[in-house]
Parts: C-alpha cells; sequence; structure tokens
C-alpha cells in the first residue's frame, strides 16, 4: 500500500514535503491507521506524531487522513484508504512542529478563555451538591468531549480567526458550564461570549459534527449558546 | 557539559494524571510555587481510559454504607499485603475526596434523589463480608476516569499551576546526602534540555503495563517513574504484583470495564456456561480481579475457550436490554463496535485477562514521603522525594487491586501528598544543591543514546521484552519460567545498553522519547522478574504453579527489590490501623 | 482589530441586526413581487402612484437602510476573516481600514441615494 506523509523537521526542512512510503498490510486483519503509522515508525523511526491510548478517549491523535480530520487509533485504513492510497497529513490550520504534531497552544487558549470550570458562590455543601438525573442528562453530548482538536481544525472560521473565534471544541466546552445546574455563572459566562468574535463566527456549516470521533454535536452547543445570549440580551 | 537551563518550584510533580493534578491543585491553591511535568498533555494521561468508576462508602446507593466495610474488602483484596494504616486512610478519606471533586463540577450519574450513582462492583460486600454484594463504585456512566481527569485539569487551569506539558523526564537529580533536587528533563517540542530544581519532587507517572505484550495499558505507559527511583538506586515495592484484568477485549488488549459485570453481565464458555459460579459460587463474576482471571485461564486451558483457536471467552451483556447498557455503559458498546467488531446489545465481548495495573511501586509513607530502608532494615524517608498514585506503593492494594479503588488512591493519597508538602515547605525545608557532577549523572543516560552510533533497534527489543515478560510472568508463574525469563532479561539489558538512536534531531523527537521509555520498562520488568522469583508463594495475582498456597509464614510482607545489588528484601506489612481494630489474615473466598 | 470597527460593538446585536434586515428585506422582496405579479403591464404613473404611497415611501427607506446594516455586518465579517496579518502581513491593518473605509462609504452612498430617491419622490 502506498502511504503519503507530510513530512517536516524545522531543523532540516526548508520546506515541508509529502513523502511516500510503501507497507505491506497483513491479509485477513483490520489495521487501524494508528497501527499503520506504528509500522511506518519502525521503518523510519524519525517520522514523529502524537499517539498514546490507542482506543480514541486520551485526543492525542487527531490527523488528517485523505482530507479528513479524525482519530489515527480508532479509524480503519480500509474506511479512508482510497484506490490503496492514502495520504497522511496534520491537523490543518495550526502551526506544524514537526511531520504530524502540531502546535495546539491557539486551541487551548480558546479553551481556557470559556472559564471551562465550574463555577459557584455558594458554599459547598457537607455532601455532593445534588442534581437530578435529568438536569445531569443535559451535560450528556457535552463532557465526553476529548480536546483532540479534529473540530475546531475542520473549521474555516477557526482557521481565519484562530485567536478570537473559540472555536467548536471550547464552545462545546462553554455550553457544557451553561447547561450545568449547579453552575451559578451563567450570566458572566454569556457576557464573555457576547463580542462578535468568540461565538457569532460560527456560521453553521458543520464540518465540526462532521469529524468530531465522539459523535459529538457542537454545532447544536453553539445554537444554544445563542439562544441563551438572545434570551439574554432581549 | 553546557551549562543547563535551570527552572526552580517549590513543589515539581512529575505526571499529569490523576494522581499528580490533585497533588498540583492541592500545592497551587496553598500558593506555593508549583509546576507540572507531564509527556502528554494532561487530559492524555492514561487515567483518562478508567471506565468503572471510583469506589467509596458515600452511602448513596445504601444509606448504611461504612467507610470501614469499604476497608474490610480492599484488606481481604490485598490478600492481606495491604498496609492497613493506608487503607484506613484511604476508605475514612474517601468521601471528603470524591465530594470535593463534585464540587469541582465531575459531572457524577445520579440516582432519583439527585445523589451520586452507585453500582456494584468486584470484591464489594456490605458488613464485613456478611451482608452480601455492595454498591459502592461512584460512576460517571462508563468515562469516569476521562471525567475525573478533565475536572480536575479544569481545576488547575482554574488555580494556576505552571504547567511544563510535553516535557519528558529523564532522571531524578540526587545530591551527595542521597536527597532529590529535582530532575533532569527535555522540552519535546524543542529538544532542549532544562534542570527542574525543587524542594520536593512527587512521582505521578502512573504504570508500566507496556512492559507485557498484551496489556489495557496506554502506549505512553512504560514506568518512567519507577525507572528513574530504580536508576537513582531507590528500591520498588511489590513490583511482583501485576493485575491482569479479566475483560480486556481479545486481540486488541482494550479494556472492558469491570462495570460491565456490577451491571449484571456475566461470562460464559464455549458451552454457553456461567463458569464463575464453579470458581465463586457467592461472588459469581464479582469476585475478586485475580480470582476471576485466573479462572478464565483455567476454563482455556481445559479446552473450553471460545473462538476457532479457543482462546478467549465471551462477556454476556445483551440481556441488560439496549436502554440500560446505552445509559450505562456507552463507551463499551462504542469500543466494542470499534475494536470487536461485535454489537454488545445483540453479540457477546470476545476477552481475555489482559495486564491491566501495577500493584508495586515506589514504597511510600501515607503523606506520600518515598522510602528506602537503612542497613538495619528499618523505614528510612527518602529527603525530597514523593510518590503517589500508581507509580507509588502506599500500599493499598497489596497483591490485588479492587475495581475502582484505583481513582480512590490517586485522589487520596494525590491530595495527601500536596498537603504534606506544603506543610513540609512552610516548615522551611531548604532547596537541596545540586553539584555539577550530580547533573551530569543524571544527564548520563541521555547522553548514552545522543552518542550512539551503531546498535539494535528500539522497536525489536521493546517486542522482545514484552514478549519475555507475556510467556515468563503472566497470570501463572513457575520456577523454570522464570528462571529462563530473568537470563533474557540481563541479555536485553546489555543488548539495550548498546542499542542504536538513528534520529539525533531536536524537534519533538519522539524516537528519543521511545528510547529512553525502553530503558524504563527495561527497569520494571527487570525488578519484576526477580521479586516474583523471589516470593516462593501464591498470593493475590502472584500465582506460582510451583508454590500453590498462601505462606504466611514467610511471605506476609512486602517484598523490596533493590536495584544496585538486585536484592530483593523484606519489610513488614502495617497492621495498625489508628481507630479500627485489625482485620487479621483469613482464608480468602468469594 | 477589535470589536471598534463593528456596527454595535456586540456580536449579539450584530446578530440580530442582520436577521432583522434580512426579515424586512424578505418582506421587501415578496411586497414588490407581489405587487409586480398582481399588476400587469405597468407604466410610470402607477409605479410613481405605488412608491410614493407614505407607507411604500417608510417601507422602501426601512429597506435601504436595512440592506445597509445587513451589508455592513456581512462585509466587517468577510473583512475580518480574509484581511489578516496571517495573509497579507504588516499590511494587513491598512488594507483592512481601506476596505472598511470603501465599504462604509460605498453604504453610505446607497443609504443617501436611496433615501433621496424614495423619500423625495413627487407625491
Amino acid at each position: 500500500m502506498q502511504v503519503s506523509v507530510y513530512r517536516y523537521d524545522p531543523d532540516v526542512d526548508e520546506a515541508p514535503q509529502m513523502r511516500d512510503m510503501s507497507i505491506d498490510l497483513p491479509e485477513g486483519k483490520e489495521l487501524m491507521v494508528l497501527d499503520l503509522l506504528e509500522r511506518l515508525k519502525e521503518q523510519d523511526p524519525s517520522l514523529s506524531y502524537r499517539r498514546s491510548c490507542r482506543e480514541g478517549v486520551c485526543g492525542s491523535d487527531g490527523i488528517n487522513m485523505n482530507g479528513l480530520n479524525g482519530l489515527a487509533c480508532i479509524t480503519p485504513v480500509s474506511q479512508v484508504a482510497k484506490r490503496g492510497k492514502l495520504a497522511l497529513r496534520p491537523l490543518p490550520g495550526l502551526p506544524v512542529i514537526r511531520d504530524l504534531v502540531v502546535d495546539m497552544s491557539q486551541f487551548f487558549d480558546q479553551f481556557e478563555k470559556v472559564r471551562p470550570y465550574l463555577i459557584n458562590d455558594q458554599p459547598p455543601p457537607a455532601q455532593e451538591r445534588l442534581q437530578s438525573p435529568e438536569e445531569r442528562a443535559e451535560l450528556d453530548g457535552l463532557y465526553e468531549c476529548i480536546l483532540c482538536g479534529c473540530c475546531s481544525t475542520a473549521c474555516p472560521s477557526f482557521w481565519w480567526n484562530p485567536d478570537k473565534f473559540v472555536g467548536p471544541a471550547g464552545l462545546l466546552q462553554a455550553y457544557r458550564f451553561l447547561a450545568d445546574s449547579r453552575d451559578t455563572a451563567s450570566a458572566e459566562r454569556l457576557r464573555d461570549l457576547e463580542d462578535p468574535f468568540s461565538v457569532f463566527r460560527c456560521r453553521g456549516i458543520m464540518n465540526c459534527v462532521n469529524v468530531c470521533p465522539k459523535g459529538l454535536n457542537p454545532t447544536r452547543a453553539i445554537g444554544k449558546i445563542r439562544g441563551l445570549l438572545v434570551r439574554q440580551g432581549t | 557539559m553546557a551549562a543547563l537551563r535551570k527552572l526552580e518550584f517549590d513543589g515539581l510533580i512529575v505526571g499529569g494524571g490523576g494522581a499528580g493534578l490533585r497533588a498540583a491543585l492541592e500545592l497551587a491553591q496553598s500558593g506555593l510555587k508549583t509546576a507540572v511535568i507531564s509527556k502528554v498533555f494532561p487530559t492524555r494521561s492514561h487515567t483518562v481510559s478508567a471506565q468503572g468508576g471510583i469506589t467509596c462508602a458515600i452511602a448513596s446507593e445504601d444509606p448504611d454504607d461504612d467507610w470501614r466495610w469499604h476497608m474490610y474488602d480492599t484488606v481481604k483484596g490485598s490478600d492481606y499485603i495491604g498496609d492497613q494504616d493506608a487503607i484506613e486512610y484511604m476508605c475514612s478519606e474517601g468521601p471528603q475526596a470524591v465530594f470535593e471533586l463534585e464540587h469541582m463540577g465531575l459531572p457524577f450519574s445520579r440516582t432519583e434523589s439527585g445523589r451520586i450513582y452507585q453500582r456494584p462492583f468486584g470484591g464489594q460486600s456490605k458488613d464485613y463480608g456478611k451482608g452480601g454484594q455492595a454498591a459502592r463504585t461512584c460512576a460517571a456512566a462508563d468515562r469516569t476516569g476521562h471525567a475525573l481527569l478533565h475536572t480536575l485539569y479544569q481545576a488547575n487551569v482554574k488555580s494556576g499551576a505552571t504547567f511544563l506539558n510535553e516535557w519528558f523526564a529523564v532522571d531524578l537529580v540526587k545530591n551527595q546526602d542521597g536527597a532529590v533536587a529535582g530532575v533532569i528533563a527535555i522540552e519535546i517540542e524543542t529538544g532542549d534540555v532544562v534542570y527542574v530544581a525543587s524542594r520536593a519532587t512527587v512521582l505521578a507517572t502512573g504504570g508500566a503495563g507496556r512492559i507485557y505484550a498484551s496489556t489495557t495499558n496506554a502506549l505512553m505507559n512504560t514506568g518512567d517513574g519507577v525507572g528513574m527511583a530504580l536508576r537513582a538506586g531507590f528500591p520498588v515495592q511489590d513490583i511482583e504484583m501485576w493485575q491482569f484484568h479479566p475483560t480486556g477485549i481479545a486481540g486488541a488488549g482494550v479494556l472492558v470495564t469491570e462495570g460491565c459485570r456490577g451491571e449484571g453481565g456475566y461470562l460464559i464458555n464455549k458451552d454457553g456456561e456461567r463458569f464463575m459460579e464453579r470458581y465463586a459460587p457467592t461472588a459469581k463474576d464479582l469476585a475478586g480481579r485475580d480470582v476471576v482471571a485466573r479462572s478464565m485461564i483455567i476454563e482455556l486451558i481445559e479446552g473450553r475457550g471460545c473462538g476457532e483457536a479457543g482462546d478467549h471467552v465471551l462477556l454476556k451483556l445483551d440481556h441488560l436490554g439496549e436502554t440500560v447498557l446505552n445509559s450505562r455503559l456507552p463507551g463499551i458498546l462504542e469500543l466494542s463496535r470499534t475494536f470487536a467488531h461485535v454489537d454488545p446489545v445483540r453479540q457477546p465481548i470476545p476477552v481475555v485477562p489482559t495486564c491491566h495495573y501495577m500493584m508495586g511501586g515506589i514504597p511510600t509513607q501515607v503523606r506520600g514521603q518515598a522510602l528506602t530502608q537503612d542497613e538495619a532494615g528499618r523505614d528510612q524517608a527518602i529527603e525530597g522525594l514523593y510518590a503517589a498514585g500508581e507509580a507509588a506503593c502506599v500500599s493499598v492494594h497489596g497483591a490485588n487491586r479492587l475495581g475502582g479503588n484505583s481513582l480512590l488512591d490517586l485522589i487520596v493519597f494525590g491530595r495527601a501528598a500536596g498537603l504534606h508538602i506544603e506543610q513540609a515547605v512552610r516548615q522551611g525545608i531548604s532547596a537541596r544543591e545540586a553539584s555539577e557532577s550530580d547533573l551530569e549523572a543524571a544527564s548520563a543516560r541521555l547522553a548514552r543514546w545522543n552518542a550512539s552510533t551503531s546498535g539494535e533497534s528500539v522497536a525489536a527489543l521493546k517486542r522482545e521484552l514484552q514478549n519475555c515478560m507475556q510467556t515468563s510472568f503472566g497470570v501463572f508463574r513457575t520456577e523454570k519460567h522464570m528462571r529462563r525469563g530473568i537470563e533474557s532479561l540481563k541479555g536485553l539489558r546489555e543488548r539495550i545498553g548498546n542499542a542504536h538512536l538513528p534520529d539525533k534531531s531536536n524537534a519533538f523527537n519522539t524516537a528519543r522519547l521511545e528510547a529512553l521509555e525502553l530503558d524504563n520498562l527495561l527497569e520494571v520488568a527487570y525488578a519484576t522478574a526477580v521479586a516474583a522469583e523471589a516470593r516462593r508463594e501464591s498470593r493475590g495475582a502472584h500465582a506460582r504453579e510451583d508454590h500453590q498456597q498462601r505462606d504466611d509464614e514467610n511471605w506476609l510482607c512486602h517484598s523490596l527489590y533493590f536495584p544496585d545489588d538486585e536484592r530483593v528484601a523484606k519489610r513488614a506489612v502495617n497492621f495498625e490501623p489508628a481507630t479500627v481494630p485489625v482485620f487479621e489474615p483469613m482464608e480468602r473466598r468469594y | 482589530m477589535t470589536q471598534v470597527t463593528s456596527l454595535a460593538r456586540s456580536g449579539l446585536a450584530d446578530f440580530l441586526i442582520q436577521r432583522l434586515s434580512a426579515v424586512v428585506l424578505a418582506l421587501y422582496t415578496l411586497c414588490l413581487l407581489s405587487f409586480f405579479l398582481v399588476n400587469d403591464g405597468l407604466d410610470h404613473r402607477q409605479l410613481v402612484e405605488f412608491f410614493g404611497s407614505a407607507s411604500m415611501r417608510a417601507f422602501s427607506v426601512l429597506a435601504v437602510l436595512s440592506t445597509a446594516a445587513h451589508g455592513w455586518v456581512g462585509l466587517w465579517t468577510v473583512g475580518t476573516d480574509y484581511i489578516r496579518p496571517h495573509y497579507f502581513g504588516a499590511r494587513a491593518v491598512v488594507l483592512r481600514m481601506a476596505y472598511q473605509v470603501g465599504c462604509a462609504l460605498l453604504l453610505f452612498i446607497y443609504v443617501w441615494w436611496g433615501i433621496r430617491l424614495f423619500w423625495m419622490l413627487p407625491g
């Protein structure tokens, strides 16, 4: 099989290039793209990429496979390869550190901007704060985010304004706390999101929904935030 | 040697998983200058993979629940070599620590009354084993580790600790007085080597499941902290005790939570028989993990395995119904569909015992400070060094850990280490000086790899080490195989010492990291091998075919492996809980 | 680049303005469409009568203002998306200012002309 891999070592290469590597796939065994990368790395140990849990929960190995963002460890080669060819690139839109490794600082800066932690100004009770199963169900589809960055780096609005548009991942987190019955800072949170960029740069093209490896729906969360903003502001 | 860049902190935590983040939170909130070194962005740490929950007597499912019952279960589960003062501390402090997590925002599943949902897990009982199965594991669906790790990271974002993310700790800096003065670390993005000095260094580097070929552990679980401690000449405790989780997905090694059996799933062999009824008539599929794993292996050996090769058994969940599975075990459905190509709503999942957890580790006091022994065999605290979580052996898990106790261990002892360091720094421990030669010693292996010009490849050597451990130090162990394994490991030590790092580049060089990790794997594997061979009995997860009985006369104790002379010493187990009567060793039945 | 150059300094207001103006324009379009569909073979007198009624004058002016507001929010957004230092380096700020002044001027002319056209129709 022909695999074309984005290679760039800042100390050596003036510009990144796609380098072809060929590899024999075992018969009758399904490989994930990460398995493929591990084999390629045995051929050429200088190939760099992030990986850890290899089961789709740590969010390390978000890459672009034949044009589509996803996690290498839970994406079968057969699902993304086209006519025996596979091109592997780093997540688009972020600075590349080396090969498939991108600099995610902008992504995490946006994450931190939404104050991604519970704020409750009441003194905590001796036990847990109570929350009904229905209230807790509001957090489903939000708290599962693994911060892999597949969504935000598939979003043109994030490409254009990575410093100002919070991006789908950050906004999913923002709504996760807005939706939490235990959080008391909704008004402040919304005020921080009111500017023309943070939320309103979302154009609803749903690339984020299309690529999310956990099947989450940031666009819906963004819609809910907009709804809250309208309700608060009018 | 060129002058190293130096950073200085009051408290340095190596590892950004549950234990590290909990310790960091405690320190940062107290206003100390705190840093966390993590080789991955913290939310990528392996805590994220924990599924089933965190066991703790918060009395939600059962208002009469009692932390002493939890303590009893844990002592029994440990096969009586868990330290009872530490277990007492963990079980009694646990509720407070869990409520703190909830206050930080952890999205626990809930009961109808709005309290934290608790599910049954293996080895849990009411009323000191006399009241039947308990439901004591607090859960956020089957993503409790993910929820916990993200919540702790979020809390740290709020508290403002310094994060040195994607930095790799190479070795401890140990000065002439034998005290630890920080670590040598690599900033992965640039390849810069930095001396990170600290008054107190906490190793919270997690486990080393990657010493085995088949493991539920993440690719990065290479025992870096334990490797560093061993290279610094410090001992490790009970390192022969490795938990094999009964339900790893056959072939893939991916974990399927014990919560599946807690929710009512059970194991069947090729005849469709629920075989655990034979091995553990009372607890059945919820017996201790060591018991279930051994029973499964016996089924396979006796020819009742499933599949063409008869190499796995099946975990049946379909009778629980789609609604329960979707709400309680959504992550398991996802993993099974991806990695086993089965839909648990209709078909059973092929599972096999898979290396999961390192009960042993760096021996510590209850408050987290690392220990060694003086010449007379008395405990001696190591100045400047602490450990918490899976890397540590405090010891609450003894010879076998109960499901859900690892997350509790992380937060209770991560917090304890933080509290203790805060106290110590306030009382004025001075910064420990390290000389040029101390720093050079800590950078030696990095220099060795960087200077290598030829030799075997890291990947091939790693595979050989993992296969050796799998063959010789698996669920069942015998003298003959272990001896052979130790010889292989000696050979591997020689060869790894001469192995080659072809890529010497600076920017995000993962080949270099894998080479450094291989050193750590070797240290942990070798210590495991020697300690396993030395413990001539069967206890908990350590099952010897040539010594099938538990031997309380000789081995009701911790093993302590000293790397410098490859010696295994014994250390007394604590039988002195402060507030409850001691739990005397009994025969362990489920 | 801050919100200073956005119309209302608030994303929410921009968002609402854009949607409100869109509704006005949609209604205006419908109104014109139905007028032209119902009346076949119109002459100048009929047109002047139609656009010259007080309500239609107000509606037309409202539509012109809506076009301007809608256009401004959209064009400003496009400018801040594409005219960035990432593509244009240090010149980006100057270029964007020029672009915004250009857009503003254009829209102002539309408004001015539109008001003259519709408001000052012979009655």
